[in-house]
């Protein structure tokens, strides 16, 4: 349960942060047209997935806590989804 | 100092007890991902609808800063999850110091963040009833861009009440974020007292492990701002 | 210091002093600090309603004045919604009972629930601030922009307060959720529990997962109305709808809030009145999982004609169709509980089916509300009204008050006073129906709701609304005046004075500091009551009559 964590483990998480950082960064400097935002986001995305696997420890936890972990970012994805879908539909003119 | 010791009357054992508050906490950060939902929800809506404005209102923020303070503050979940780490083995002097550290480091992204706020208040462009855009001096503030989703060399007109709602939920988000720090700094002070007075061990972390995880999930709401508001193009 | 174990003493004489109760950890005497809070509230929210019901006598505005009509109705909004019906079950008979069926000694996090009490206290003194300086007039909704902009009243303190009641809603339902997973005694497994903790189970998701969003927004009108920030200002290029989607995806929620732990009081009462055993345990219990989670996909009925898009509106129409169907599953079991049973029809019994009729006429009316081109027809009117009073008043209120009588002798160690419990459970019903009956059909004909003057051929049904509000009035004060009584003078209970299962009768009432003597063993099913026992009981005794030594 209270699972230790090699310090290496912790090292290499971090270098593969400021890596993703850096290459966000760079990204942006960039016109990708549409594609900004995705790449953006997708950066974002990695980031807090291995801050919350190895940082949080849900990589080593229960499989509650995993349902936890998700849960707040599926009901979020919930009010997105609506709400997005409708100003979409507003702004498009249906 | 004995795992007993730690258990409240009305747990059976210490392990029930750091199952109630391990899952109490994730419940908490699942609140507090709603929380900011909402923020980013209407972000969303209004980035959607103004993608010009928003890009002028993000090349107002210092990207550069910015990304320091991304930096700063994923050097901060290092020391931090190395914090718990050090608890876990009994590493007292190893707990103090790391907290110490981090504190130093949520510190400094605090101060980055008030100079970053006193310059947009130089330049009037907290919103409400004095914003204006045309008194700022920042070299990119100019009123007029070229709108280049039409591939058109087209001088546009920029709408600034757009741009304020920008810099509303500029406002709004790392202002909120940046209350969420200097609780998670308070909460810091406290450990970093407890842990001096030798408070835990391998058999006892809860505390360090639960702000620990309250600790990075700030982070990560940074993770998201930082591109979200000062990389727009 | 006594101590709390010794033979004699339980939770509520185990130390008098003002201060053992403010600094108290136990969950059910903070479920009694609840108790009377939120019956101070209802009394204020109650006697907003008898003035705008008094001046809807007459279709002249001659009692008050527009602006103070405004302020009437938002206050009687804030204060029901936010303060008593959002709270009243979960914090009073939720603390009290989750710990004690699930045969624990406290909830999870103790100081945490005490923190709860007083931030709603904090939250409710804000809201009542705002009406001493001077009141609120923009709808409990809190509307943008007029909230936002316009408004010249109080809204920062009222939404301030909502804001802060919010965090101590989403404590308790974290704190029941956290208890649920790890306090449950040994067999207790999920399958044994009573569907009482299923409901708040499945309210506790949505206090979680709801309540920071409509947090976060009453934070930006706030910051838009002290600021100037421009997130909802259509002069700026801003949303109002982006405020009315955030409000909702909250506030629709919100109301399974309020009738969930409603349902779960039902549960435990149809049962044991009935001697029988629910009919299709799992279908409730899931189905109330289902109610919450769905819930969370329909809000957008409620902006059917605020120029959300058309197509919004289909889908939102379609889901809301959805929620009928767990509710239904639920409606159909208790009626099927009650088959073949042997109903006696004591005073929670008569809420309790009072309870099934009127949320059930409710729910329907909720189909119609739910249906796009009807919605577009009663929008604003009456019909609204009378909807959701079916669901708040005739359910929440009548689960509550069933609730609070079946446990009263668990609570206080006493028994009320049958015969005037089942008076009041009737003033009630009837005073209900005449209050609120007539509002669907004024609704029909088209009476705008929120306005303070109204067409002449609207007087008859008003003044029946009115006089029903007044039976209505009358049916609430009886049980504050007898169970007050009772407390003194009423019969000693003993420990499970309804011959009901479940864990929180194991023990003896009122129930010591710690709950039970020994953390109790699960071996059965919940609900194993036998419809042939207690026939014989009720030949041998008068009926309601009930002895205090009953085993």
């Amino acid at each position: 349960m209270h699972h230790v964590v090699e310090k290496k483990t912790y090292y290499i998480v971090s270098a593969w942060l400021m890596l993703l950082l850096v290459l966000t960064v760079a990204a942006a400097q960039r016109d990708l047209g549409a594609a900004n935002v995705p790449i953006a986001l997708a950066i974002a995305i990695a980031k807090a997935i291995l801050i919350v696997l190895f940082f949080m420890h849900v990589r080593y936890g229960s499989p509650l806590v995993r349902l936890f972990a998700a849960g707040g970012f599926f009901w979020l994805l919930i009010m997105l989804g609506f709400i997005l879908a409708d100003v979409q539909a507003r702004f498009s003119g249906w | 100092m004995t795992t007993e010791a730690h258990v409240a009357h009305h747990f059976d054992d210490a392990e029930q007890q750091y199952a109630a508050a391990n899952l109490g906490m994730w419940l908490f950060l699942a609140t507090e991902v709603l929380f900011f939902g909402g923020l980013f929800a209407g972000y969303a809506q209004y980035r959607y609808w103004y993608p010009t404005e928003f890009a002028a209102g993000s090349r107002r923020l210092d990207p550069t800063l910015g990304a320091i303070n991304t930096a700063v503050l994923l050097t901060s979940s290092l020391t931090m999850a190395l914090a718990v780490r050090a608890a876990q083995t009994n590493d007292r002097r190893g707990t103090v110091r790391l907290l110490a550290l981090t504190i130093v480091l949520g510190s400094v992204f605090l101060g980055v963040k008030a100079y970053e706020y006193y310059h947009k208040y130089d330049e009037n462009l907290i919103p409400g009833r004095s914003f204006s855009l045309s008194t700022g001096h920042g070299d990119s503030g100019d009123l007029t861009t070229l709108d280049s989703s039409r591939g058109v060399a087209e001088a546009r007109e920029i709408d600034e009440g757009p741009v304020q709602i920008f810099l509303s939920f500029y406002f709004a988000m790392t202002g909120l974020h940046a209350a969420h720090m200097v609780i998670g700094i308070g909460l810091l002070g406290a450990l970093l007292a407890a842990a001096r007075r030798g408070a835990f061990s391998s058999d006892y972390f809860t505390p360090v492990e639960m702000t620990g995880l309250y600790w990075h999930f700030v982070d990560i709401v940074w993770v998201f701002l930082f591109p979200l508001l000062y990389l727009i193009r | 210091m006594t101590n709390p174990s010794a033979p004699g003493r339980n939770y509520l004489n185990v130390d008098y002093r003002f201060r053992s109760w403010l600094w108290t950890t136990d969950h059910k005497r903070i479920a009694i600090l609840y108790m009377i809070s939120v019956t101070l509230f209802f009394l204020v929210g109650g006697a907003a309603a008898v003035l705008f019901r008094l001046e809807l006598m007459t279709p002249r505005g001659d009692l008050v004045i527009a602006e103070t009509f405004n302020k009437l109705f938002t206050l009687h909004g804030v204060v029901m919604v936010f303060f008593f019906l959002i709270p009243a079950i979960p914090t009073v008979l939720g603390n009290f009972l989750l710990p004690m069926m699930l045969g624990a000694r406290d909830l999870a996090f103790p100081r945490l629930n005490l923190a709860s009490w007083y931030i709603f206290m904090t939250g409710g003194l804000l809201a009542i601030g705002s009406i001493i300086a001077g009141g609120v007039d923009t709808g409990w909704t809190f509307y943008t922009p007029y909230s936002s902009t316009y408004s010249n009243t109080n809204v920062m303190l009222a939404a301030l307060g909502a804001f802060v009641a919010g965090f101590s809603s989403i404590l308790t339902g974290l704190n029941f959720i956290v208890t649920t997973h790890t306090m449950r005694a040994p067999g207790m497994t999920w399958f044994r529990l009573p569907i009482f903790v299923w409901s708040h189970y499945a309210t506790s998701i949505i206090m979680v997962l709801g309540t920071p969003v409509i947090a976060i927004t009453l934070l930006l009108v706030a910051l838009e109305r002290g600021l100037g920030f421009g997130i909802f200002d259509p002069k700026l290029g801003g949303d109002p709808i982006l405020f009315q989607h955030l409000f909702w995806f909250y506030s629709h929620p919100a109301v399974y809030i309020m009738v969930l732990p409603a349902m779960g009081v039902v549960t435990e009462i149809v049962p044991c009145f009935a001697r029988n055993r629910l009919f299709g345990y799992t279908f409730v219990a899931f189905a109330s999982l289902a109610i919450a989670v769905i819930s969370f996909f329909v809000w957008g009925h409620h902006l059917f004609v605020s120029g959300q898009s058309i197509y919004a509106g289909m889908i939102f129409s379609v889901l809301s169709m959805l929620v009928a169907v767990p509710s239904a599953v639920k409606v159909f079991n208790w009626t099927a509980t009650l088959y073949r049973g042997s109903v006696s029809l004591d005073t929670p019994m008569l809420y309790a089916l009072g309870f099934i009729g009127l949320f059930t006429l409710g729910g329907l009316t909720g189909l119609f509300l739910a249906t796009l081109a009807i919605d577009v027809h009663v929008h604003d009117t009456y019909f609204i009204i009378a909807h959701f009073h079916y669901i708040m008043v005739g359910g929440t209120v009548m689960g509550y008050l069933g609730g609070i009588h079946f446990w009263w002798p668990k609570i206080t160690g006493r028994i009320y006073p049958e015969w005037w419990g089942r008076l009041s459970a009737g003033i009630i019903f009837i005073g209900f129906n005449l209050t609120f009956f007539p509002q669907f059909v004024l609704g029909y004909l088209g009476m705008p709701r929120r306005v303070h003057e109204y067409v002449d051929e609207f007087q008859v049904l008003n003044v029946m609304s009115s006089a029903g509000a007044s039976i209505l009035g009358v049916g609430y004060l009886i049980p504050l005046a007898y169970l007050i009584w009772s407390l003194r003078y009423g019969p000693v209970a003993g420990p499970n004075p309804w011959r009901a299962t479940g864990l929180e009768w194991q023990t003896q009432s009122p129930p010591t500091t710690f709950n039970f003597e020994t953390t109790p063993v699960v071996t059965e099913p919940p609900y194993h009551y036998d419809p042939g026992d207690f026939q014989m009981e009720r030949i041998e005794q008068s009926p309601g009559a009930v002895q205090g030594t009953a085993r």
